[in-house]
């Protein structure tokens, strides 16, 4: 890449501001007025962030809350010089306790991250090297920074993965992050930018590919680095996530902050209508049979565009005694589904939550016969299902549909939307090529998508339209029951509203049932009727939604609702929660 | 363009792409040009040259390239650009044709051990194993010994010799597919496996082949000269382009251009094609899901 020619614009201000205003009334860790950052050259420039202004002390947080594509991950790599040659970064004031950071060059960053500034990155799969052990990961910033010799911070190191909470650190250090769960990965990595004992701790989406337990113990770990002084500022989509750390939040959207008050203001009156409509949209306890987005209720399409297929009056699916194993690649046999039984009345919600590796998917892929059971049986409409041969099979496969958590790799890369409806609705006798794409038509507009969606491919549409296609695809053989595995998980709040209540839609209209599959409590709580709580692939709770969820028996179910993180309203709503086991 | 849905437009990163991808460069645009060229040549060579390759001219021994012999001539006289241009019948029938064996076994090999995994995979692997472990000369002596040197000769020789890389790609790109998530979704809306294999697997398994088979005629018209340079291909006195490379070789520190002006046939035309290729790559790549 070339290095960016375009000289940074100087102002007075920046001059001024880099050591003489030092009168302000409390001394701010982090000053930051009117940050600009754009990208691209000449010819394309787009401004990202416009206008941010925000300041921070030493132990507090700031939350940037936005969906993606609001410009907060970009404020947050300002903050450590880390926007890439073809950006600029213009501000008014962008100060690190005292010292402006306008104009810093390569070496100059370099010795601020890490010292001044940890940086907690979102994927630890992808942030850590995977073929250096963890240890040593953690030890970089040590070297780099030049703190002590290699027999001390060996010493550190093992002290820093104590700190965050991994159990037998002498073991985990000498790992690689393949052989480490997430929430471990994740932890290594906040050791890691603590290492050097920065002031300012920013965290990009620190808990987003977690499991809700994992996520509360990183949750009460970034809370102690806040206790022990640090500035932390959490970028994250999840209003829940952050209600429970921030002192201050700013609401980004579309590169400005549209609202930025305290924790409290934003969370009990949010004042911008967008900060109203994130919190609108989240899906939980009590928003069940509420509509989460804005859209228009759509009436009576549904019945004669997608006339239900013949179903009789018991259950549409009977899950009985389900089984299945894998080998492991140390070839030990894994139960990943353990006697797992279930029965699906039609209309009818029934929701899977779980962990990951619970074995809820690979339920999902028996109940669609997609995956053999080692032992038991799913009779599908009352009549046998998973038994039969794949032939037999295949003419009734159109009574039971899927829609999964990616749409992208779920369609042909080839194909255009029209194609991808046209061939879900083979198999189907039409007079006429025009009867076929008038079909196509009702389809596309029972899921609130345009007709000049038709010629697009997959890769031009946004990731809610997608997963619009994606339901429209499985509802065009007229199935009993839609199998959803985390139709949701990949989406903002707002789109992620919008699908749910399409789904709520089509089932009032349509009468299909759901079996439906999500990590997401709050998600799970709002679609369901009746729940199924799944760990290490045997059924640990089952019950109506609101009965598992809100009182529940086992002692797994009740860790699991503990430890997610609920919108915290005000300093007096906070509840008595355990803290999660390590 | 506007996208009324209850979408906001996110994400349009699709529409913005290509863009820079699609422009023709001059580089590539020349490229073209040469292709386009030698295949006129190898079609109708009468329209680029009046003259005639096989005739001799003893007057005219080993001229250097001049006005009236642009490439020079021969050690009997012949007009070397004439040659050239006739020549490139055979060599592109060469390139062409080996690659296209070379990828119909690859995708038949490819193919049935990406499908079929578990022992047909081992057994096909090991089979390919065995090809790659062959020098391509040893393979073409065989050849060249069994049938005697001729184009055909050549043909069977280079394309069985670059089978074995081909359908390695094949195979991976078959498995890729084959548990993607669309044909996952095809089977679950319940299509027969046959129809799966011929809509999905075996079109997008292809894909990437386009672009590699493009580099590989100029690839094979490359080793095909390499043959035929050490005496193991066409025979004389065919203008086939390694042909004229190994009868220039006794007059190499006598008349350059008899090894000059073929070699740089072979280099313009696999070089253009390499071009062309790359560039194809680019846009396929730019305009599709990983």
């Amino acid at each position: 890449m070339t290095p960016d020619l375009i000289p940074l614009p100087v102002r007075p201000s920046e001059i001024v501001g880099a050591g003489a205003d030092q009168d302000g009334p409390v001394a701010d860790l982090l000053r930051v007025e009117n940050l600009n950052v754009g990208f691209g050259d000449r010819h394309r420039y787009r401004e990202i962030v416009r206008d941010v202004s925000f300041s921070l002390r030493a132990g507090e947080c700031l939350a940037i809350v936005g969906e993606s594509g609001s410009g907060k991950s970009v404020t947050a790599r300002t903050l450590v010089g880390l926007t890439g040659d073809r950006s600029r970064v213009r501000a008014d004031r962008l100060e690190l306790a005292g010292r402006s950071l306008l104009g810093l060059g390569d070496r100059q960053w370099r010795r601020l991250r890490g010292k001044d500034v940890g940086f907690v990155l979102q994927d630890a799969l992808v942030s850590l090297d995977q073929l250096r052990p963890v240890g040593k990961e953690i030890a970089e910033p040590l070297r780099l920074h030049g703190w002590g010799s290699r027999g001390t911070r060996q010493e550190k190191v093992i002290e820093l993965l104590r700190e965050v909470g991994v159990p037998e650190p002498e073991m985990r250090a000498r790992q690689r992050p393949y052989e480490l769960s997430g929430g471990l990965r994740q932890r290594a990595l906040i050791a890691a930018a603590i290492a050097m004992g920065p002031r300012l701790v920013i965290a990009d989406e620190p808990t987003t590919a977690l499991d809700v337990t994992i996520q509360a113990q990183i949750l009460d770990l970034l809370e102690r680095t806040k206790e022990q002084g640090k500035a932390l500022i959490l970028i994250s989509h999840d209003l829940a996530v952050v209600s429970r750390l921030a002192d201050s939040v700013a609401v980004m959207n579309g590169g400005e902050i549209v609202e930025h008050g305290t924790a409290a203001e934003i969370f009990s009156n949010p004042r911008h209508p967008y900060t109203r409509q994130l919190l609108d949209a989240i899906p939980s306890a009590h928003s069940r049979g509420t509509r989460l987005s804005r859209t228009v209720v759509r009436t009576g399409l549904g019945s004669s565009v997608v006339p239900l297929a013949p179903r009789g009056e018991g259950p549409v699916i009977e899950a009985e005694g389900l089984v299945k194993r894998y080998r492991g690649p140390d070839g030990v046999d894994r139960t990943v589904v353990d006697d797992v039984s279930f029965s699906l009345a039609p209309g009818e919600t029934l929701g899977i939550v779980g962990e990951s590796g619970s074995g809820k998917t690979t339920t999902a892929r028996i109940a669609l016969a997609l995956v053999a059971p080692d032992a038991g049986e799913v009779r599908l409409n009352g009549e046998a299902w998973s038994g039969l041969s794949e032939r037999r099979r295949r003419a009734r496969r159109r009574q039971i549909a899927v829609v999964y958590q990616d749409p992208l790799s779920s369609f042909d890369p080839r194909w255009n939307v029209e194609r991808i409806l046209a061939d879900a609705l083979d198999g189907e006798e039409y007079g006429s090529r025009a009867a076929k794409r008038a079909r196509i038509g009702e389809l596309l507009e029972l899921v609130g998508l345009e007709p000049e969606h038709r010629a697009r491919g997959p890769l031009q549409l946004s990731g809610g339209q997608r997963q619009r296609v994606a339901i429209a695809r499985a509802l065009a053989p007229r199935p009993a029951v839609v199998v959803c595995d985390e139709p949701v998980s990949a989406l903002d709040v707002s789109i992620q509203a919008q699908v749910l209540d399409l789904l709520c839609d089509l089932q009032d209209e349509l009468g299909v049932s759901y079996l439906f599959i999500s990590h997401d409590l709050g998600v799970i709580h709002h679609m369901s009727d009746r729940i199924l709580v799944m760990c290490d692939g045997r059924l640990i709770e089952e019950g109506e939604a609101d009965r598992v969820l809100t009182r529940p028996r086992e002692e797994y179910t009740k860790r699991l609702v503990a430890s997610l993180p609920q919108l915290e309203l005000g300093p007096d709503a906070t509840p008595d929660r355990p803290q999660a086991v390590a | 363009m506007s996208v009324a849905t209850a979408d906001p437009p996110v994400l349009r990163r699709g529409l913005e792409l290509p863009r820079a991808a699609t422009l023709l460069r001059p580089g590539v645009i020349l490229a073209g040009l040469v292709v386009a060229f030698f295949v006129v040549a190898a079609i109708a060579p009468a329209l680029l040259s009046s003259g005639d390759p096989d005739k001799i001219n003893l007057d005219a021994v080993l001229q250097p390239p001049a006005i009236d012999h642009v490439f020079g001539t021969d050690q009997s006289g012949r007009d070397l650009y004439t040659r050239v241009i006739y020549g490139a019948r055979e060599s592109l029938l060469i390139g062409f044709g080996a690659t296209a064996l070379a990828m119909v076994l690859a995708i038949a090999l490819g193919g049935v051990a990406g499908l079929a995994g578990g022992v047909v995979d081992g057994v096909v692997n090991r089979g390919i194993e065995v090809l790659f472990a062959f020098p391509v000369l040893m393979l073409a002596l065989l050849f060249v010994a069994v049938f005697g040197p001729s184009v055909r000769t050549e043909i069977i020789a280079v394309g069985i010799s670059s089978a074995p890389g081909y359908a390695r790609m094949i195979r991976g790109q078959v498995m890729a597919v084959r548990d993607s998530g669309y044909v996952e979704a095809a089977r679950a809306l319940g299509h027969p496996y046959g129809r799966v294999v011929g809509v999905h697997i075996f079109p997008n398994a292809m894909r990437p082949l386009v672009v590699v088979a493009t580099l590989g005629v100029g690839q094979s018209i490359v080793w095909a000269s390499g043959l035929a340079f050490l005496g193991l291909g066409v025979p004389p006195p065919s203008p086939e382009w390694g042909a004229l490379l190994d009868a220039g070789r006794d007059y190499i520190t006598k008349a350059w251009w008899l090894e000059v002006m073929p070699g740089l046939a072979i280099v313009l035309f696999a070089l253009s094609l390499t071009t062309i290729g790359r560039w194809l790559q680019r846009r396929l790549e730019g305009g599709t899901a990983r």
